[in-house]
């Protein structure tokens, strides 16, 4: 019997509702027929569920807790991934709630030694980052799939076993009022960092650890600072780590901190000690003003992912799929990615629109994406948690020398999250010589049109023909629904020809762009037959390696195990 | 002011390089290898002026 904690978690600014348990039609003698369980309703799992939503296909999804995430936890989401909440349209309440920012200071010995602006481009309708807590994002999700009518959200429920054969994935499920059994063709795992599910099936990420604790604590106090991210090495107090400081909604403020090596979560949770480092930080930071603490956790930097996503029927997505550091942001920000390239895959296949195998593009697309990351977020964390004496000695170094020296000064350079380029996705079609543009794979980029008007507002759900200039576009007779936008038509003017210009198309070419804003083919000089063969290719059912059947057959799925700690 | 000869990719590729050289040489011969190295490069300097700069550049705010 599964019970979770119905106490409404404590907070200084957030009010937790607790969701009532309701039983569901399988302890009542009944069945559910959605195509696709969900496992988990933290963000990414809410967002897959939406993302099937807008295409149409419904989703149970189970979560064990009755109220939303303890702690503010992912509190910053990039541009890309406000664009993915755009496409799924829940964009707007974290627009109104969140904070934007661009900048970061970094700080050796009371100097500023770096100052980083993240590049905010005039076209980009959202801002490199925004600040918003974990609480907030997971309750604007909530009421948003609630407004779908299409998911069936099942707090209280704990998955204890998983099985699945070629008809399908069944699941047992343990609720306040016993236990059932949950039958469906499709599962998605999205079931966090300590994941059942992968627990479950015995599956092993590759990867490491890094040796190094942090904590993060959540105050309430009138800092009164700017939003932007304040980084200090090596303060006196905590000598040889290094000190964050983020501004949350609310009079929130996230501070975070390298534990000295040998220390324990426990010691460093102790309130007298925590409390002794706040005040430190505050003193450094120059506000000696009165808090309280909302939260806190420790936590360590891993760069850890499965070797395949889709394992049969089921779909790993976020933190049950990698484990990525905190350092650039990589966390939720790469989950939301997941999904906005999980979603639309999996609600054509559940429809029967696409093979299976289009699941397979999927892994393989995110996983590239996870170990680019793993290589990219390993080397700030060697910065921020150096492994080694040799690093640890080369990272004083170059503190040092930023002090005086600009030579330097790039290596404190920190990478945050960005979109990634499938440039070896089996679902990339043609692509023509462009001359410039975005090449088959890569993400396209947003246009500003007017004041308050960017081209990703026009974009709707589906994949987008987009013909430049003159002349009608070449339809092929339509086995998958695509959605045609004409730029310098009367719908989309594009009288300076920016939008030609960005995506560098001369007149009378087109590009074929994915549900997830990635291109999957361009050309020139489009024919009906050619964007019929591209559509056919990104979806999978094309004369491409990845094959698939559409009565439902999976693609029998061997992972290979890479060793790796967890 | 030391003038930038590194691009950035090839400044992290040698930051990487340099730390797994040091974590390579036991702890008490560390200061030994890193006075070679200092020799090696100022040599490939092979401007006096400039090696002194570097000199200058690498004593303060230890």
């Amino acid at each position: 019997m599964h019970q979770p904690d119905t106490a409404p978690r404590r907070s200084t600014f957030y009010q937790y509702q607790v969701h009532p348990f309701r039983t569901p039609p399988e302890l009542a003698g009944g069945r559910s027929d959605a195509p696709v369980v969900i496992v988990g309703a933290g963000p990414i799992g809410l967002v897959t569920a939406i993302d099937l939503a807008r295409f149409g296909v419904r989703s149970i999804v189970l979560e064990q807790d009755a109220q939303v995430s303890h702690g503010s936890r992912a509190i910053v989401l990039t541009r890309r991934s406000m664009e993915i909440l755009q496409q799924a349209g829940v964009d707007a309440p974290f627009t109104a709630k969140g904070l934007p920012w661009s900048s970061g200071r970094s700080f050796f010995r009371g100097h500023e030694v770096y100052r980083m602006m993240l590049p905010h481009d005039d076209d980009d309708r959202f801002h490199p980052c925004l600040n918003i807590q974990q609480q907030y994002i997971e309750q604007f999700l909530l009421e948003a799939a609630e407004r779908t009518g299409r998911i069936d959200l099942r707090w209280g429920s704990k998955v204890l076993t998983i099985a699945q054969d070629p008809d399908g994935a069944r699941l047992t499920v343990d609720t306040p009022a016993g236990e059932y059994v949950l039958a469906a063709p499709w599962v998605v795992a999205a079931d966090g960092g300590r994941s059942a599910i992968r627990r479950l099936m015995g599956l092993r990420m590759e990867g490491r650890a890094y040796a190094g604790n942090f904590v993060i604590a959540d105050i309430k106090a009138p800092l009164g600072l700017p939003t932007e991210r304040l980084c200090y090495f090596d303060p006196e107090w905590n000598p040889g780590n290094n000190v964050l400081v983020h501004r949350q909604p609310d009079d929130l403020w996230r501070l975070d901190f390298r534990l000295p090596d040998g220390e324990t979560a426990e010691e460093a949770l102790a309130p007298a000690r925590l409390s002794a480092r706040i005040e430190q930080i505050l003193a450094m930071v120059g506000r000696r003003v009165d808090w309280v603490l909302d939260w806190a956790a420790v936590y360590s930097a891993s760069t850890l992912t499965l070797a395949e996503y889709r394992h049969g029927r089921v779909l790993f997505a976020g933190d049950a799929a990698h484990l990525l550091p905190i350092f650039g942001v990589r966390g939720a920000n790469t989950g939301l990615q997941d999904a906005g390239n999980l979603g639309w895959k999996l609600a054509m296949v559940a429809r029967g629109e696409a093979p299976p195998a289009l699941l397979d593009s999927y892994s393989a697309e995110r996983v590239e994406a996870a170990r680019e990351i793993c290589e990219e977020a390993g080397k700030s964390t060697r910065f921020m948690t150096p492994p080694t004496a040799g690093f640890r000695l080369l990272r004083d170094a170059v503190l040092s020398l930023a002090l005086t020296e600009e030579f330097c000064r790039d290596l404190l350079h920190w990478r945050t999250s960005r979109p990634h380029a499938y440039r070896h996705s089996a679902l990339n079609g043609a692509g023509d010589d462009f001359d410039g543009g975005f090449a088959p794979g890569e993400p396209i980029r947003n246009v500003r049109l007017g004041p308050d008007d960017f081209l990703f507002d026009h974009l709707k759900s589906g994949f987008h023909l987009i013909g430049f200039g003159a002349g009608a576009l070449p339809l092929p007779r339509l086995t998958v629904p695509v959605i045609t936008i004409a730029v310098g038509s009367a719908t989309l003017p594009d009288p300076d020809g920016r939008i030609a210009a960005k995506f560098a198309a001369p007149p009378g070419s087109a590009y074929l762009v994915r549900p997830d804003l990635h291109v999957a083919a361009r050309w020139l000089q489009p024919s009906a037959d050619a964007v019929a063969q591209a559509l056919r290719i990104a979806t999978a059912q094309g004369p491409s390696p990845a094959r698939g059947r559409l009565d439902g057959g999976i693609a029998a799925r061997t992972p290979v195990g890479k060793g790796g700690a967890r | 002011m030391i003038p930038k000869r590194l691009g950035n990719a090839d400044l992290e590729a040698v930051y990487d390089r340099l730390a797994e050289a040091v974590d390579d040489v036991p702890a008490e011969q560390r200061e030994l290898f890193l006075a070679k190295l200092a020799l090696v490069l100022a040599n490939l300097v092979g401007d006096p002026a400039a090696i002194a700069e570097a000199i200058e550049a690498a004593r303060r705010d230890l």
